[in-house]
């Protein structure tokens, strides 16, 4: 009799979501699922609200991303202007989207995933932790901390609040940054790289432990699609899509933003609140493929400052110069791109013309049509709106980053289920191991629910009437 | 008793009444309200409907007083002092029925703060802080209003307003367009603009925008702001109103 195994919920990842997992009768990973569990519903009460307060409003989506919405969402809201934004105002965007990128980056490798990988998969879940860690690393909970705040702290200064800013407003920025400001941004930038790059090279000492992790955590050819630099480098503002194969061909190259309808397709399936969208051209479920970190470093032919580009070869090396299929390399990606945040905010902040007071184009909607796309730290991220005559919204899409990867991550948690989980012999770590998958996509699937720790862990054994055979409960650790 | 009537500056003759305040002696006019004596004598009662300019309208009841003597609270803005008057104006009971006021009004329509263009410039955000009502205890309405944003360069947000009828006011004894009024009862009353047309096709407004600056909250303001950019300036109120002889 088959049985179904339910990991509810899914532990330090944002949001709320569990996996199901379905064995056959001999106790074999049949299929597994990635269910996410809460309704927004964003897109369809922002209908009939005034659009200029779109990036507000959808930055509300989420606490630990605010200012990746706010990015997506004033730049659709620029195109419904139909002004080209001042280059200040643009740049003082681009800061703030890095400084974003950043802290969440930052976020999801210490806070999150940095227990796994340095307490070990089967360490005991109650001290699998930023506190566990704190223990027995505590040098690395706290750089980890640190480099987080000081990505908040950037932001604090530009938008003047940690969470949810609103400097961020259709045509550029609301104000412009003053001299002091710029001095305070600058005077923290060299102690986060050298966080950024002491982390980086423990990680790559910890690689070797984790080879049949790295064979078995989402490991199989995808596409990738991110921006890019219209002269191939690594881009997170603006730019055009570069969508390559696993082989590294390019399979759709500058393609305009606004065309993205072309390229994307979005399915749905009953079991998730999640949209599955794929790769139009190839169809549903075959035109899977994967965003964020891994992606963006995949796709480009250089980041374009020192530090990163040399450890963009480390990463290219990883896999002798194809691209990284393994979703484990999400994390040697993410710290990859925390060494370019910094280094590239520190040329921002260098520009004299940081300071310009010309930050904010004005005007009313000229356009019924607005789309904006930028880079969230954990992908591409698409807003979408059209108005009416009087500036209302009257219909919305958002594409977010975590959604890219949807499809990526119910394979790869069946191909890690399949690998680790004995349906006969149930053990914790291998279900941590399921989850861990996961984590190295960094989801973020709503506001943010820091709730690590906090949430137990239950995991059922069912047959198929629903009846519970057997049961593994992970107790509350803080 | 009262004194003997003294001559304002306007040539109007009154006479002073000496009452308490929160256990101070204060003189006053006796056609003063209690709202304008304890504004003179710098003591706080909040408000909202009211606004120094504007005819007094007593709605929304956050003034509300005790006077020893007196069954019940009584409005500040609406009811003037006399000779003797005993006056609390914050006991537990009146911060009470201010915070259950504060709660109605949030409940009745959509005040999320955090995403509304007033945010950080709002009365009525101001008063709940004020107040201490940081929660809610009663169901939230959920009701749906339209927003009018046909105004070329105004927009009225009926989610964000709770009435208090100084655009009605203000229009009417200030402007003289009276473009603006009130309709319907219950969860039907709104502010509307002539024979409740779009805003945009009104023939009597002349975008003078003074609706607009009075509005406490995020309900009427200047179109393109984002959230937390609409900051209203109503300090042009009482001058403008004394210029025009309070007519």
């Amino acid at each position: 009799m088959g049985r179904t195994i339910k990991i509810d919920p899914v532990s330090r990842i944002e949001g709320h979501a569990h996996i199901t997992l379905h064995l056959d009768d001999d106790g074999n990973v049949e299929d597994a699922k990635f269910h996410l569990t809460q309704f927004r519903g964003f897109e369809k009460f922002c209908e009939g609200r005034p659009f200029p307060e779109m990036p507000a409003l959808t930055a509300r989506t989420c606490g630990i991303c605010p200012v990746s919405h706010l990015v997506a969402s004033s730049k659709a809201c620029d195109h419904l202007l139909s002004v080209t934004i001042p280059p200040t105002g643009a740049n003082l965007r681009r800061l703030m989207n890095l400084a974003q990128l950043m802290q969440s980056h930052a976020l999801s490798f210490f806070h999150l995933s940095s227990a796994d990988l340095l307490l070990g998969m089967d360490s005991n879940p109650k001290s699998r932790n930023i506190f566990g860690l704190l223990a027995v690393d505590p040098q690395l909970a706290k750089d980890g901390i640190r480099l987080r705040q000081i990505g908040q702290t950037i932001i604090e200064i530009l938008g003047g609040k940690k969470i949810h800013p609103g400097w961020m407003v259709p045509g550029g920025v609301s104000a412009p940054i003053t001299e002091e400001k710029r001095a305070e941004m600058l005077a923290m930038l060299p102690e986060g790289l050298e966080i950024a790059q002491r982390t980086f090279e423990s990680f790559k000492g910890l690689i070797g432990k984790f080879s049949e992790e790295i064979e078995h955590f989402g490991n199989f050819p995808t596409l990738y699609l991110s921006l890019i630099k219209p002269n191939g480098g690594l881009e997170h503002y603006d730019g055009f899509f570069r969508i390559k194969d696993d082989s590294g061909a390019i399979v759709e190259d500058m393609v305009p933003l606004e065309e993205y309808e072309r390229v994307i397709g979005e399915a749905v399936e009953p079991y998730s609140y999640m949209k599955f969208p794929y790769y139009l051209p190839a169809g549903y479920p075959e035109g899977i493929y994967r965003v964020g970190p891994l992606a963006r470093l995949n796709n480009c032919d250089f980041c374009g400052t020192k530090l990163a580009d040399a450890a963009l070869d480390e990463f290219r090396a990883l896999q002798h110069g194809r691209p990284v299929s393994s979703s484990f390399h999400f994390h040697f990606a993410r710290l990859v791109e925390i060494i370019f945040a910094l280094e590239r905010m520190k040329e921002l902040l260098d520009n004299p013309h940081i300071l310009d007071t010309r930050v904010r184009a004005r005007a009313r909607g000229n356009s019924d049509e607005g789309i904006g796309v930028a880079e969230a730290p954990r992908g591409t991220l698409i807003h979408h709106y059209k108005i009416d005559d009087d500036g209302l919204i009257t219909w919305a899409n958002l594409i977010i980053a975590t959604g890219h990867n949807n499809l990526a991550m119910n394979r790869g948690i069946k191909q890690a289920a399949e690998h680790f989980v004995d349906g006969n012999n149930m053990q914790e770590g291998m279900l941590n191991r399921v989850e861990a998958v996961i984590r190295c996509y960094d989801p973020c699937l709503s506001c943010a629910s820091h709730a690590f720790g906090q949430m137990p862990l239950r995991i059922e054994l069912q047959d198929s009437r629903g009846k519970v055979l057997d049961q593994l409960l992970r107790e509350v650790s803080l | 008793m009262p004194g003997p009537p003294v001559t304002t500056s306007t040539g109007m003759k009154v006479r002073v009444v000496t009452l308490k305040i929160n256990e101070h002696d204060i003189g006053a006019r006796e056609t003063d309200s209690i709202l304008d004596v304890a504004q003179a004598n710098h003591i706080r009662i909040p408000s909202l409907c009211f606004l120094e300019g504007l005819s007094t309208w007593g709605a929304c009841r956050l003034c509300v007083v005790e006077i020893e003597g007196y069954p019940r609270p009584v409005s500040a803005c609406s009811t003037t002092v006399s000779e003797g008057m005993v006056i609390t104006t914050h006991s537990d009971r009146l911060k009470r029925y201010r915070r259950t006021i504060l709660e109605l009004l949030f409940a009745e329509r959509n005040h999320v703060c955090s995403v509304c263009v007033s945010n950080g410039h709002c009365e009525l955000q101001d008063l709940a802080a004020e107040c201490g009502m940081d929660h809610v205890r009663v169901p939230y309405r959920n009701q749906p209003y339209a927003v009018d944003s046909t105004h070329e360069m105004y927009r009225v947000d009926h989610n964000r307003c709770v009435l208090c009828t100084r655009c009605v006011r203000v229009c009417d004894e200030i402007e003289g367009a009276h473009t603006w009024d009130v309709m319907g009862r219950g969860i039907e009353c709104q502010v509307i603009t002539d024979m409740n047309q779009p805003w945009g096709d009104s023939s009597s407004c002349t975008s003078c925008g003074k609706c607009v600056q009075v509005c406490p909250t995020g309900a009427l303001v200047k179109k393109g702001t984002a959230a937390g950019e609409m900051e209203k300036h109503d300090e042009f109120l009482p001058y403008l109103a004394q210029m025009r002889g309070n007519r």
